[in-house]
């Protein structure tokens, strides 16, 4: 039983290594500034790896990258100086979202544009059928002919 | 008409997909460079040779079209693409300047021994901190600068099959 008790806290200690950052990196002294360098990291694309975030990435760039967050970072860059930073170097395609701008409206707008078309279809659908027209007089004469006929056929 | 309408749409979607499918220029693991139409960063490295002269971004305003070729001994594409810059320089007589991107000075010499010295001037960024400012992604890549040191075009990846012929060199025309 101890035995079993000894390997599960020698496991839970070991998978704290989880945690920690890539071996070869430093993090930051403060705390706080290394919790906003971790949560930039996130929202920053590796180049390399494209889908990945810079903070995922086993990339040789993704590891310059988060350097390059945390130098920035701890010189009192804020979150949006490090943004402009990089993209000013790969554009906004380094962003793993994209900032709201005229290029991107219709990108971020799409989602309301689809909700808009569904709600017109649905109303369009559902609209009470248009009372048909009241018969003209030759209609009227040419519906009366047709019931004459039925009848003297019957 | 409306009964169509469907079918158009898809079609027309079916026909979009297509045309930028097949589109060879289009390589959607490319990511456009913001660099171009920009003056080229500032920045000073070390030359690559024992005792060369630093380089720095007054080297690359000469007045004519030059290349700056970011390469390193370790990649294979490099290799790939080592005799359009040859040509490049022995041929048109375009002066290149070569980056060594990560590298140590001793290997990037070792391969241009190996493979030929296409570059007028070499220098090396061995913590690739230079190539961030230029916004590269991987070596190799190419930088078309311009006389008043304007970068024009970036080559993404080897400068191999037609690369030289149908992309490089009509850059660097445009660009005198």
């Amino acid at each position: 039983m101890m035995r079993m008790i000894g390997t599960f806290v020698l496991a839970v200690l070991i998978s704290f290594a989880a945690y920690s950052v890539a071996v070869d990196e430093q993090p930051l002294e403060d705390p706080a500034k290394e919790a906003l360098a971790r949560d930039l990291m996130k929202e920053i694309r590796c180049l390399v790896c494209q889908n990945q975030s810079i903070e995922d990435s086993n990339a040789d760039l993704a590891r310059d990258l988060r350097q390059v967050v945390r130098e920035r970072i701890a010189l009192g860059d804020t979150p949006e100086n490090v943004r402009s930073y990089l993209v000013d170097r790969y554009g906004d395609w380094v962003l793993l979202e994209p900032p709201v701008k005229k290029s991107t409206y219709l990108l971020w707008g799409s989602p309301f544009l689809f909700l808009a078309f569904i709600v017109f279809m649905i109303v369009r659908s559902r609209k009470a059928p248009v009372a048909p027209m009241p018969l003209s007089t030759e209609e009227k004469a040419a519906l009366k002919k047709i019931l004459e006929d039925e009848e003297s056929k019957a | 008409m409306q009964r169509f309408l469907p079918l158009i749409m898809v079609l027309a979607m079916f026909l979009l997909f297509y045309v930028m499918m097949t589109d060879e220029n289009r390589n959607p693991n490319e990511i456009q460079s913001v660099k171009i139409g920009k003056p080229v960063p500032d920045f000073t490295l070390p030359g690559l040779e024992a005792g060369e002269a630093a380089l720095s971004t007054a080297d690359l305003k000469t007045g004519e079209p030059i290349l700056v070729n970011f390469f390193a001994s370790w990649c294979v594409p490099c290799r790939a693409e080592h005799d359009s810059l040859m040509a490049l320089s022995e041929k048109h007589g375009i002066r290149i300047i070569g980056i060594a991107y990560k590298d140590t000075p001793d290997r990037a010499l070792g391969f241009l021994d190996e493979l030929g010295n296409p570059f007028a001037r070499t220098a090396a960024d061995q913590s690739g901190r230079i190539a961030i400012d230029w916004g590269v992604t991987g070596v190799p890549e190419t930088f078309v600068v311009s006389g008043d040191g304007t970068i024009t075009y970036r080559h993404w990846g080897p400068i191999v099959g037609d690369g030289m012929q149908a992309q490089v060199l009509p850059a660097l025309e445009a660009a005198k």
